[in-house]
């Protein structure tokens, strides 16, 4: 049963593949959304299944076939469903199928064949996160990495006949490409060192060796690999930097991939393999301060992007970065939370930057948006609520996870962690609500493209709008999300209001229902024998225990950090609305609406003068100079642009000694043959 | 069987029978007829695969030279599925090109003969001789089109330098026997056993004098140079055949010298072969990135390849021995399928194999850029192929074995190649320039091999058990 | 009687002036000969050793060596022909039509 999951896209995949040429748009997408939505109908029955189980036998294992079988080496292809791997397969075929409907209608200027090669890759994709979610080992499990990583790459270059386009998808490839390396030298390490890949099987062998505090021992080597292979997929520095430029892909993949699921292939794994890394502090500690350094980075240069794809793209690494802050501090439960509301409002708001760009057929910058507020209607309320998610305002689903992710950073004792956590959602709240503020409010800028119907002049548009839309051509006002786009919106948008409810803290009268349940994930299987002094490890299972005792002290400090963290979010839109809204269109219905604290930024200009030349100038030329152009492009960037062109540049160096002399070959044999009898008789 | 003396020999002797007959049929057709003589050889494989599949786990010794063991066996049934996938991607090749048929056919049945002896020889002289017999047809067929000026340079290169190796070879097998008297493998293993603590320089240089026939054989660094021309100028399919037949058969006599006559010395020549295969997988790698011609830079990518298998061979342990066997069988049919492929879109006047060629591909022909691109998935070792699970088996063995420099730099360089591999499959499906050169409508034989070889690589990367378990058998009985 | 070393001196000397003259001369059919020689200083060493061991082994293998060089000889002319025809030169460097 479990793995007709993956079967069922997989299968959408080979219709595609195969026939899709032939196949009309209607029909090669129905067939996309059906076998996705069959595999969210599996999924959702699956966890049901799991559900109805005792809490602490909530796994059901399908062994599809012994995968290799030969002496020492012995792999099954086996399909494991427990309750982080529930969670995670609701997600990605939940919002897979909002992806993949949202799809028909965004893609629907493509040709047929491009139509049927755009759904086979997307289905192929889904087939390839189950996979990868589902396996119940580091092999299974790196089938689905690798094919992510495929699909992702197919997708990115999709536009291929945009130059940046094939650049970004190269890139993505070569930055993964250095992650994944030291990922399956992790999975060798592990291998020799305990004999086994299987998850369940590591973490009782580990869970029985002592925890290397203060020494790097082997868990601590074979977790550190697969933490920089995490920080490929996951766009961590210092490998994220592929993550912005593949916004070259259409914006739904931005959404399913390079968003909601994939990139958070990273967390998922160590939350996988929770008890490997709690046994390695170091490790973690290493997790914790990159989660945060990325967070706080990606914030600030999400800042000044101007590009709608970008902001969003900066603000994933900025939230990754958050999720792996907090399996940094051994709150797993809450990084997996934030993963899962994350996905939500995420996928929302590429989903609706999606919509922006349809309507304005290709444009992305937002300095030429505006005003759109009341011709996208749709577009800008679940847009709003996304925003409103993400920044962390309170009782939305952004606001719990968040939230959970800095009380545990606090609790634990980081409190400069905590700090940098603090700092970055007070940076997304501002940042969010610029690109709010600049796309929907104030008044329309640009050329009046969707006024005249002239869209198609953007040089550097998508190519799937090249192809005037007849709706469009002759329409003389821009079109809000189709039934079909707009479908996904509404839903995303009740997703991220409603998501975080499965997660209310127990200071706030909730029973965190999701740490409870996602508890038996991170610790050895009780069945497991020498698991005894196990559980202290672990705060997630701790917080289950605690779940009817909680603290008066605790409760309180929860309930003043998340004041806190609701200030910050608060003060981050007012800050943003302060900067970006004043300046523009001040005469505008906005003004009233905000009318107060217009007035008091109005009466005190010099405020903001001061504020321009102390706050927002240095910010941006810290992140724009120093982190983005500085860091970011120079540093990192030539890094990766470095190794390649090491490669490259030894590549054509070496070549050269092939000289199509044949003498110049017998030489170099001869050369060989003295080398080696030389190394043999005077040594 | 009847248990003769003969037994071991009989796999050869069927492919031997099979190219003779090729050979007559051609002499005595009359004008104008036209013979199935590439069936004629098939018939003679397919005999060579049952035989050697009746001999399974008998252990018979024909003369005292030839040992149909399980691991000659093992190789010799790879061979069988190189020569049949060979002879069916050849018959639309020989036909298209003028190619004389009789010649071919007979040329490549008794270079694959050479290859089975070498596979299962027992006796240093009986390597040499079969090393020659395959040697000498491959170097014709290299140069089988007269008229391509590349196509002779590249028989020259290879047949000069091919000759300087063997007689380095020769020269060692004349130390090993001057040493050991004998150039029976057994006798030499005994004797070297008795001897392997005495510091015994003669033992070292012809160690070293056989290390570089080989290492010639299967192009390893520095003895590669003549590789990537040969593999240019040879037509398509004939790269396809030496790059896979060639090397497993090298392989397989380099694996039973070192393993059984010289084990006892492998604490001489492991550190050599290290250096070698370090040096031959990033050469392979590196150099294959700046490539721009499809054939050359599958040349340096079978180049790394060879460094892989070097890497199972310096390991040494039981499951690197097995996956040197696993290995060989996937490699075999994953680069026969790719250089099938570029066979099939090649014209007479033009090789078509230029990676400018292939943009686009795609939209064009459907079918082949889909099973391009699962051979190149699994030469690059992307899961699910078989060249995952291949290469997956060889560096759990060097790990396995403690040797994790290999490991780690076998990983790096099977990254690094992935690069160029996927850079062919962004041309075929990414490009929006596509190609103006014409191919040539695919033949039914030859897509009829090309799509039971990737039924091979997928099944046996996601099905690999019994074939990896007839690998651990096949040298339980030898090592 | 001369000692075995003798033997393998001259047929080492024989052999390295073979080796010498693949990769030195700028002939085809000199390069050709070049590895002649090697085998055939092969061959001396197989002879000596035989005598050494009083075994005709060694001396029976000469046969095959002197067989599997014929072979190749004729192969290697039939090439060099080949090479002939298409550019009218001898000169090894000629042929660089396949390089990098």
């Amino acid at each position: 049963m479990l793995a007709l999951i993956p079967l069922f896209p997989f299968i959408g995949f080979l219709i595609n593949a195969t026939m899709g040429r032939r196949l009309s748009k209607g029909l090669s997408g129905a067939v996309a959304c059906a076998a996705i939505i069959a595999s969210f109908a599996v999924a959702v029955m699956s966890v049901l299944q799991i559900a109805g189980m005792p809490a602490d036998a909530r796994v059901l294992e399908q062994v599809v076939y012994t995968w290799i079988a030969s002496g020492d080496l012995s792999l099954d292809m086996t399909f494991r469903l427990d309750p982080l791997g529930a969670v995670m397969i609701l997600v990605i075929t939940g919002i897979g199928s909002l992806i993949h409907i949202y799809s028909t209608a965004y893609m629907h200027d493509e040709i047929d064949s491009e139509f049927a090669r755009y759904f086979s890759y997307l289905n192929l994709f889904a087939a390839f996160m189950l996979v990868l979610v589902l396996g119940a080992n580091f092999v299974v499990m790196f089938v689905g990495w690798e094919g992510v990583g495929l699909c992702s790459y197919l997708l990115i270059g999709f536009w291929f006949k945009k130059q940046s386009a094939s650049d970004a998808g190269k890139k993505a490839f070569v930055v993964n490409r250095i992650g994944d390396y030291a990922f399956v030298l992790g999975m060798l390490f592990l291998f020799t060192q305990f004999g086994t890949l299987d998850f369940a099987r590591l973490a009782t062998i580990a869970s029985a060796m002592p925890v290397e505090e203060g020494v790097f021992g082997a868990i601590s080597i074979a977790t550190l690999l697969l933490f920089i292979g995490a920080t490929g997929k996951s766009a961590q520095i210092p490998l994220y930097t592929w993550l912005p430029d593949a916004m070259e892909g259409p914006t739904p993949v931005s959404a399913l991939i390079h968003a909601a699921t994939m990139v958070t292939a990273g967390v998922y794994m160590i939350g996988r393999n929770a008890v490997l890394f709690s046994h390695a502090p170091e490790t973690l500690f290493i997790v914790a301060v990159i989660g945060a350094a990325t967070a706080l980075m990606a914030g600030t240069i999400g800042l000044v992007q101007n590009d709608i794809k970008r902001v969003l793209a900066y603000s994933t690494v900025s939230q990754l970065g958050l999720m792996f802050l907090a399996m940094g501090v051994g709150a797993f439960g809450a990084g997996i939370f934030h993963l899962y509301t994350h996905a939500f409002f995420k996928a929302l708001l590429f989903l609706g930057s999606g919509a922006v760009i349809h309507a304005l057929h290709g444009e992305q910058d937002i300095r030429n948006m505006g005003g759109l507020k009341k011709f996208l209607p749709v577009t800008y309320w679940t847009f709003l609520i996304g925003s409103l998610a993400i920044a962390g305002v309170p009782f939305l689903s952004g606001f719990f996870s968040k939230d959970e992710i800095l009380y545990e950073t606090f609790h634990e004792g980081h409190t400069m962690l905590w700090l940098v956590g603090a700092i970055t959602s007070f940076l997304t709240a501002t940042y969010m609500f610029r690109l709010v503020f600049l796309t929907f409010h104030g008044e329309r800028k640009g050329s009046g493209i969707g006024d005249q119907g002239s869209g198609h002049d953007h040089g550097h548009a998508d190519p799937g709008s090249l192809i005037p839309d007849p709706g469009h051509a002759h329409g003389s006002h821009l079109h809000d999300a189709p039934p079909a786009m707009a479908l996904a919106l509404i839903v995303l948008a009740i997703g991220s209001v409603l998501a975080g409810y499965i997660g209310v803290p127990h200071a706030l009268g909730g029973h965190n229902q999701l740490a409870a349940w996602l508890a038996p994930s991170f610790q050895a299987s009780a069945a497991a024998p020498g698991v005894g002094g196990g559980a202290e490890l672990f705060p997630q299972a701790e917080a289950a225990e605690e779940a009817e005792v909680i603290s008066e002290e605790e409760a309180a400090l929860e309930l003043t950090l998340m004041g806190v963290s609701s200030a910050i979010a608060i003060g981050g839109i007012l800050l943003a609305a302060f900067i970006w809204l004043k300046r523009r269109s001040i005469a505008d219905g906005m003004a009233h609406r905000f009318g107060g604290l217009h007035r008091l930024l109005l009466n005190k200009y010099y405020v903001d003068e001061m504020y321009d030349a102390t706050v927002v100038n240095p910010i941006h030329v810290v992140s724009r100079d120093a982190l983005w152009r500085g860091f970011d492009v120079r540093v990192v960037d030539g890094a990766v642009n470095g190794t390649a062109a090491i490669v490259a540049a030894g590549s054509n160096l070496l070549r050269r000694l092939q000289t199509g002399s044949v003498r110049a070959y017998a030489s170099s044999m001869f050369v060989g043959v003295v080398v080696i009898l030389g190394y043999y008789l005077w040594r | 069987m009847f248990h003769s003396s003969f037994d071991a020999v009989v796999p050869m002797l069927c492919v031997a029978l099979a190219a003779l007959a090729v050979m007559g049929a051609e002499a005595f057709r009359s004008r104008g007829e036209t013979m199935p003589v590439g069936g004629l050889g098939i018939v003679g494989l397919i005999g060579a695969a049952v035989s050697s599949a009746l001999l399974w786990n008998r252990n018979a010794i024909s003369f005292g030279v030839i040992v149909a063991d399980n691991f000659a066996l093992f190789v010799t049934i790879t061979l069988v599925i190189v020569g049949i996938l060979t002879i069916m991607f050849s018959s639309p090749v020989v036909k298209r090109d003028g190619l004389p048929k009789g010649d071919f056919y007979a040329l490549i049945l008794f270079s694959i003969v050479g290859m089975m002896m070498m596979a299962s020889a027992n006796d240093l002289l009986v390597i040499f001789i079969g090393l020659e017999i395959m040697s000498i047809a491959v170097y014709v067929l290299t140069g089988i089109r007269r008229d391509d000026p590349r196509a002779t340079e590249a028989a020259f290169k290879y047949f000069l330098l091919g000759a300087f190796s063997s007689a380095f070879f020769l020269y060692g097998i004349a130390f090993t026997y001057g040493l050991a008297g004998t150039t029976r493998l057994d006798r030499i293993g005994a004797f070297l056993a008795a001897q392997s603590m005495s510091d015994n320089r003669l033992i070292l240089v012809a160690l070293g004098l056989l290390l570089v026939g080989f290492a010639f054989k299967i192009s390893a660094v520095p003895f590669h140079m003549w590789t990537p021309d040969a593999y240019e100028g040879a037509p398509a399919i004939v790269t396809g055949f030496m790059s896979t037949g060639v090397k497993a058969a090298a392989f397989a006599a380099f694996a039973r010298v070192f393993l059984s006559a010289f084990e006892p010395f492998s604490g001489e020549w492991a550190p050599i072969v290290w250096w070698i295969a370090v040096a031959t997988m990033i050469l392979g790698t590196v150099v294959g990135v700046a490539q721009s011609n499809l054939k050359r830079m599958l040349a340096y990518s079978s180049i790394a390849h060879g460094g892989y298998l070097l890497v199972g061979l310096v390991a040494a342990n039981q499951v690197g021995k097995a996956a040197i066997l696993f290995y060989l069988l996937a490699y075999a049919v994953t680069n026969l399928a790719a250089f099938g492929v570029i066979a099939l879109l090649g014209t007479k006047n033009a090789a078509n194999d230029e990676l400018r060629d292939y943009a686009g591909l795609w939209h064009s022909r459907p079918a082949l850029a889909g099973l391009m691109t699962v051979c190149l998935l699994s030469l690059g070792g992307l899961p699910p192929t078989v060249g995952f699970i291949g290469k997956w088996y060889i560096f759990s063995a060097a790990v396995g074995a403690g040797y994790y420099g290999l490991a780690i730099i076998g990983v790096l360089t099977s990254v690094i190649s992935v690069f160029f591999y996927l850079r062919v499959v962004v041309m075929m499906y990414m490009s929006d320039q596509p190609a103006t050169v014409v191919f040539p409508p695919v033949s039914t034989v030859g897509m009829a091999a090309l799509v039971a070889s990737i039924v091979v690589i997928l099944a046996l990367g996601i099905l690999p058990t019994p074939v990896l378990n007839l690998a651990a058998e096949s040298i339980a009985t030898i090592f | 009687m001369i000692p075995l070393g003798h033997y393998l001196i001259v047929s080492a000397i024989l052999f390295a002036i073979g080796t010498c003259g693949v990769f030195l001369r700028r002939n085809l059919i000199t390069i050709l000969l070049s590895i002649e020689i090697m085998l055939n200083a092969v061959n001396l060493t197989f002879i000596a050793f035989a005598r050494q061991h009083g075994s005709v082994d060694g001396q029976i293998i000469v046969f095959f060596v002197m067989t599997v060089a014929a072979a190749e000889a004729a192969v290697g002319l039939a090439i060099v022909i080949g090479l002939f025809r298409h550019r009218e030169s001898l000169n090894p460097d000629a042929f660089t039509l396949l390089k990098w």
